[in-house]
């Protein structure tokens, strides 16, 4: 309530303002860390990120910058190796995160059962999520090794052809999804849990006296009352996976992201221009081309949301 | 209301929190791994390198240390030198985390020059003016910037020489003798003849070389101009040395000789123990990569013979101070010590680390090493070394050559056909470079 009420203070008389400045003030003193350090941190990297893509400038001599207008971004347009990287993050993005998502749904809803161990079991599925990306992509990298690798060494016990993890086009980028998937569908499966326990139980009661098998509950009560928590999932899931950069980075230790690029994601595209070879203008450039996709393919999935909460009641 | 309160001020103080170790965490990076003196005029030096140098291995700083008291040696390594190299513009250009010696491989020097040698100190400041008067002529050349400043010491040169498994040889049925050997292969068309004849008799999964990429770097070193001509202007496309190096190393995949491993990967690593492969390209400080990988159980597998052209020059390194070197004086000592010719014969002897001083070489004429059958390395690497071309040293020589032997893992690893692989590799030159 304090909240509320001192929020009203200034429409309830000038005087009593005037005579309490700190009450007026508190407010925005109590949320200035937060933009102080966004400032900081946010927004002049994102402006003097921009200011940086329109110069040219190398990193082995970065104190000279060079004026190229939008010459970064039209050269951006025309590598091949951007749409490569463009396509691969839209195609490692799906691998990821569609399964991911189903995964995590089937989980909470098993979890969401009265189980023995059900803490136990919640706890567990957040492990993946604390581990860090590094100790879990060297692991993986272990375990997708060509020759000496256990899951080719599986293959062999069961009759089938090693398969090149990391040189093969599909393989690498279900291998890379393959940690993704690990490390992201606890977290989501927990998130998806919190949504249906807010679901109230009578829905179910009715749903049970009408007949619903347990399949048509699912389908019938428990997705559209996840769908503002499946709309969040989804938005957090396409921004990361737009984003990926740790996994690919990891798998094989360089920034091409394979021999042949094959699983180069924008973020490591953006990193190879930067950092393996040092045009910081044209890795600023990438940056920003990745900041106005993801705030299209947010605004993308809340106009789709809208739109389908309008004609789904 | 109360736990609403209650959550606030956890939010507020979690926030906080979060903010003040932001704040840490940005001042904090700056300072680095730099060196940091302790009381009672002790030193520690910082030595950053990549690779195998071997000054430690060999004993090199302890016995530094031994006779200078106050003088404390760390060394942090990076096996990749792309990481490597990575690693050190990032500090460059960030001015801080730089160690008082950094190490620096012949392809970046031509880089260093051009681009950057008011980052590093002049050595004649120091008085290691004349540090490399005493080398191959082109290895001293290769530092001096137009104007004459001195910006890094040599340590060891890369004669090229072919490593080989007798154990896997004999298994196969060929002969183990090192000049029979050499006859055989005096050729790289020759090293494949023997590569395939090998193939028809070893077991399934025992490659006859490492990779493509290994074959194609020490084909490309034996000439002169390779990625660049005598006037800085770009030839990767159309140089002889790159293009006959390119068909070679895409026969050896065609006729199925390569065990397709990327190097200086840890599957790559693994295959020194496991021997998936009989042959390997072998620069003169590749025997300390063997002798780290393969370890004891090794010793006794390998030897050494000369290799088809009987010459070739891959890699090798140089010693620099940053000027951002907290000790620059005491480094420029240890620098002196460390490439001088006494040295330089102690690191081939112990590592293989082929040297770059004359005088040195002149003392290690007749080493051998028990590790590879008591190989005459001396005399294998000397002869290499004197047949050795004065490269054309390029600003992208790195770029380039990473370009091309990925763009053979793609034709090993992929079944890319060549030609495409070819384009491709050109592609990634114009995608890294400035234009």
């Amino acid at each position: 309530m304090a909240l509320t009420s001192s929020a009203r203070l200034p429409a309830a008389g000038a005087s009593r303002v005037r005579r309490r400045p700190a009450r007026r003030l508190a407010p925005y003193g109590f949320v200035a860390p937060f933009f102080v350090l966004f400032a900081a941190f946010g927004l002049f990297p994102l402006l003097y990120t921009a200011y940086v893509s329109l110069h040219r400038v190398e990193l082995q001599t970065s104190d000279r910058m060079d004026w190229l207008g939008l010459q970064n971004y039209t050269r951006l347009f025309e590598d091949p190796f951007f749409w490569n990287a463009l396509r691969n993050t839209f195609t490692i993005g799906v691998l990821s995160t569609v399964p991911q998502l189903l995964m995590a749904l089937g989980l909470a809803h098993l979890l969401n059962y009265r189980l023995r161990g059900r803490t136990f079991l919640r706890v567990a599925m957040l492990m993946p999520y604390a581990t860090s990306v590094a100790a879990a992509t060297l692991v993986f990298a272990q375990l997708f090794g060509r020759d000496y690798g256990l899951i080719n060494w599986a293959l062999h016990g069961i009759g089938l052809d090693p398969v090149d993890w990391q040189a093969d086009t599909w393989a690498s980028q279900i291998g890379v999804s393959t940690i993704v998937t690990w490390r992201w569908t606890g977290y989501n499966a927990l998130i998806y849990l919190a949504g249906m326990q807010a679901i109230p139980g009578e829905l179910y009661e009715s749903a049970a006296v009408d007949g619903a098998s347990r399949w048509q509950q699912f389908r019938h009560v428990t997705i559209p009352g996840l769908r503002p928590t499946i709309v969040f999932t989804v938005v957090v899931s396409t921004i990361g996976a737009t984003q990926l950069f740790g996994e690919p980075l990891l798998y094989e230790g360089n920034a091409g992201g394979g021999i042949s690029h094959q699983y180069q994601t924008l973020g490591l595209y953006l990193y190879e221009q930067g950092w393996s070879f040092f045009h910081l203008g044209r890795a600023a450039a990438v940056a920003w081309v990745m900041f106005l996709l993801i705030v299209v393919l947010a605004g993308l999935n809340a106009a789709l949301a809208a739109r389908r909460n309008r004609t789904g009641g | 209301m109360a736990p609403f309160r209650a959550r606030r001020t956890t939010v507020v103080l979690g926030s906080t929190a979060l903010a003040a170790s932001l704040l840490l965490t940005a001042c904090g990076s700056g300072s680095g791994s730099g060196s940091t003196d302790s009381a009672g005029g002790k030193v520690t030096l910082t030595v950053d390198l990549f690779g195998t140098f071997g000054f430690k291995e060999s004993g090199l700083y302890d016995e530094y240390m031994k006779t200078h008291p106050n003088i404390t040696i760390k060394q942090t390594d990076t096996q990749d030198e792309g990481q490597y190299w990575q690693a050190l513009q990032t500090k460059l250009a960030g001015g801080g985390g730089l160690a008082d010696i950094q190490g620096l491989e012949v392809g970046r020097v031509a880089s260093v020059l051009q681009k950057q040698a008011d980052r590093f100190t002049d050595l004649r400041t120091l008085g290691l003016g004349g540090v490399n008067d005493e080398l191959v002529a082109w290895k001293g050349a290769a530092v001096k910037t137009a104007d004459g400043k001195v910006l890094g010491a040599g340590t060891d040169i890369g004669p090229e020489a072919i490593c080989f498994r007798t154990d896997l040889f004999k298994a196969a049925g060929l002969p183990t003798d090192r000049t029979e050997l050499a006859a055989k292969w005096s050729t790289w068309q020759g090293y494949l003849d023997l590569g395939k004849q090998y193939a028809a008799k070893a077991e399934a999964g025992n490659a006859w070389t490492d990779s493509a990429a290994g074959m194609f770097t020490a084909e490309v070193g034996q000439q002169k101009v390779r990625y660049s001509d005598e006037g800085g202007k770009p030839v990767y496309d159309s140089s002889p040395a790159v293009k006959t190096a390119w068909t070679d190393a895409t026969a050896l995949v065609a006729d199925g000789l390569s065990a397709k491993l990327p190097q200086w990967t840890p599957e790559w690593n693994k295959a020194f123990t496991t021997g998936k492969f009989a042959t390997l390209s072998c620069p003169a400080w590749m025997i300390g990569y063997i002798k780290g990988q393969a370890g004891d159980g090794g010793s006794g597998k390998w030897d050494i013979a000369p290799g088809p052209g009987r010459t070739g020059n891959w890699g090798g390194s140089y010693l620099t101070i940053p000027k951002t070197a907290k000790h620059p004086k005491e480094a420029a000592e240890l620098v002196k010590w460390l490439t001088a010719k006494e040295q330089q014969t102690v690191l081939f002897t112990k590592q293989g680390s082929f040297p770059s001083s004359t005088g040195a070489q002149a003392a290690i004429k007749d080493v051998a090493d028990p590790y590879f059958n008591n190989a005459p390395i001396g005399r294998i690497f000397s002869e290499s070394a004197a047949a050795m071309p004065a490269q054309v040293l390029g600003t992208d020589d790195g770029v380039i050559g990473k370009a091309f032997t990925d763009a053979l893992g793609e034709v090993e690893r992929t079944n890319t056909a060549p030609d495409t692989a070819w384009k491709h590799a050109l592609d990634n030159v114009k995608k890294a470079s400035g234009s």
